[in-house]
């Protein structure tokens, strides 16, 4: 077996807040003198612990505050581990919250070039794809506009444009998959599913389920710190966790994790019962009050595309 | 190690540019003179302290334009240089949350572009001293020596303001008072023959005048300074570039908590 992209041994990462942010000489001697000046440290990340390999795309799941971006920050460098051993193999690019990091006094070229340099790409790498980035933003009329002059959908497209380019050994997506309008957003997630497609190793951040269960074929579930666990089996850990959010019930070890997914089950299986059992009903009212042909066809064509599997339920009460 | 830096340098050179071309179009964007304001400016100083120090005060040195100018050129750069410098790290916040960059590269590039700035200037300065009469000469070339020294000292006083700017907030406004401060103590528009040789050898306390001290010995005295003035200087970048560097290295990590 080859080696792991990424591994994160024992990893435990401190977080400090308090009264460092926004404080002046004034206020720092002051809080000092009387004692007021107060540094929270605490353990943002507590004994993580997973291993990824090439082509495989991460998913971390977890509440708020639960260290999943303290995390991302270490695995690019930001932030050092207090504790283990974190061994990253090869460059990374993290696709940046989209529209922030743009200077407002640049023209759209110079911003696209300006970023293209931070995510570490050449010159001459930038120079070829100039154009493609713009075409695909939409944006080739607006090239000599100066970025205070874009709407911010125009902004988030760019910013999504020069981000699809990311081809590096390594990307992290902190909640960022697509963006803009109906049409747009079509495009984007288009392309965003085809660098996927093409065996990309990442680590993805999202709030939203669906994607994960979608694009991942590993995943970190982190609570306030401590992992709960780490696993490939995405849908049943997807499963614990949604019934996790859901009832609010932290499993403590396998066999809860286990419980959380078989009451997931029964609670989906449920809940798809009711509601093919509201339909039918709805279903049935209809036939007994429709007086008009019209309106039964009406009816059963809705229930034909909505729910086909309630209408067999529906026949079999009849 | 020195391999190391190279190649360092090599694989961010062209972001290294694109943040360079980004300071100098954020300078320049918003007025409608463009590059011609960074010769206009430092002018209409020596215009304004021309006409104050030789009308209303009286002071007629020999040479008193070239005497103004060496000092407006010189303090000029190292304001620019420092107080650009001081917010690099502050106004780039949002980049250094995100991506993994050495961040001594944000000051940098503000420091490439006050250096520009300075070059311009500079050649305004000599095209005064024509006219002031100046003797050119061979010894001009020696203007390199306090022009790369400070030079280092702005990139060394920049990182430690940009380091105390990221802790406290209000670090800004301190040094506008501080720079006040200097522009009185660095003896730019009075002479110092009339203190007591104690009291001048105090006024080398301060970096800044000894690069101005060391203008005007060249230009309008027509000397070069001796050994040990040249020793004092070269302690001035060294120690600055060595503080600088050691709070960079040392709170390397620990500025994302302050951001």
């Amino acid at each position: 077996m080859s080696k792991p992209v990424i591994s994160c041994d024992d990893v435990s990462i401190i977080y400090k807040s308090g009264d460092l942010k926004g404080i002046g000489f004034k206020d720092y001697v002051l809080r000092r003198l009387t004692g007021r000046y107060k540094v929270n440290e605490f353990w943002a990340d507590k004994h993580i612990n997973f291993e990824i390999y090439k082509g495989d795309m991460l998913g971390i799941v977890g509440t708020n505050g639960a260290g999943k971006s303290t995390l991302l920050k270490a695995v690019s460098g930001i932030l050092r581990p207090a504790e283990g051993t974190l061994k990253v193999k090869g460059s990374i690019a993290a696709l940046l919250e989209l529209s922030s990091g743009f200077d407002g006094d640049l023209t759209v070229r110079e911003n696209t070039y300006l970023r293209g340099a931070m995510l570490g790409y050449t010159r001459a790498f930038m120079d070829e794809k100039y154009d493609e980035i713009i075409d695909f933003a939409g944006l080739g009329k607006f090239q000599d506009y100066t970025f205070n002059q874009l709407s911010s959908g125009m902004k988030s497209r760019l910013a999504f444009s020069i981000a699809c380019l990311v081809r590096p050994e390594i990307l992290i997506l902190d909640e960022v998959l697509s963006v803009g309008d109906g049409s747009f957003k079509k495009k984007s997630s288009k392309k965003m599913r085809e660098i996927l497609d093409e065996g990309i190793t990442g680590v993805l951040v999202s709030h939203s389920i669906t994607q994960v269960r979608e694009l991942c074929n590993k995943i970190l579930w982190i609570d306030h710190g401590n992992q709960i666990t780490f696993s490939d089996d995405v849908t049943y850990i997807c499963n614990a966790y949604e019934e996790f959010l859901a009832t609010g019930k932290l499993p403590k070890n396998e066999e809860d994790i286990k419980k959380l997914d078989d009451a997931f089950r029964v609670r989906k299986a449920n809940s798809m019962r009711e509601e093919m059992k509201a339909e039918t009903e709805r279903f049935l009212k209809i036939l007994q009050e429709g007086e008009t042909e019209p309106a039964v066809e009406a009816a059963l064509a809705i229930l034909r595309q909505n729910r086909p599997e309630a209408l067999k339920a529906g026949y079999r009460n009849l | 190690m020195i391999e190391k830096w190279i190649k360092r340098f090599y694989q961010y050179e062209f972001l290294f540019s694109e943040l360079v071309k980004r300071d100098f179009k954020q300078k320049y964007k918003r007025t409608s003179l463009g590059m011609l304001w960074s010769v206009l400016s430092p002018l209409l100083t020596l215009f304004v302290m021309k006409i104050v120090f030789t009308q209303f005060f009286g002071r007629n040195a020999p040479h008193y334009t070239t005497y103004l100018f060496s000092g407006t050129l010189v303090l000029g750069y190292y304001k620019e240089a420092t107080k650009n410098g001081m917010n690099s790290l502050i106004s780039n916040r949002k980049i250094i949350e995100k991506i993994n960059l050495p961040k001594y590269l944000f000051l940098l590039s503000k420091n490439v572009s006050a250096f520009v700035n300075f070059m311009i200037t500079m050649v305004v300065y000599f095209f005064f001293c024509l006219i002031d009469g100046i003797q050119f000469g061979p010894r001009m070339i020696m203007l390199l020596y306090p022009i790369i020294i400070l030079t280092v000292i702005n990139i060394g006083v920049g990182m430690i303001l940009s380091a105390l700017c990221v802790f406290f907030k209000d670090t800004k406004y301190l040094y506008d008072i501080f720079l006040t401060l200097l522009t009185y103590v660095s003896a730019i528009f009075y002479t110092l023959d009339k203190y007591p040789a104690k009291i001048q050898r105090l006024f080398l306390l301060n970096p800044v005048y000894v690069m101005i001290k060391y203008f005007r010995t060249i230009v309008i005295d027509q000397k070069i300074p001796s050994l040990e003035y040249h020793g004092l200087m070269l302690l001035y970048a060294v120690v600055f570039i060595t503080i600088g560097s050691i709070i960079y290295k040392k709170y390397n990590k620990e500025f994302i908590y302050y951001l």
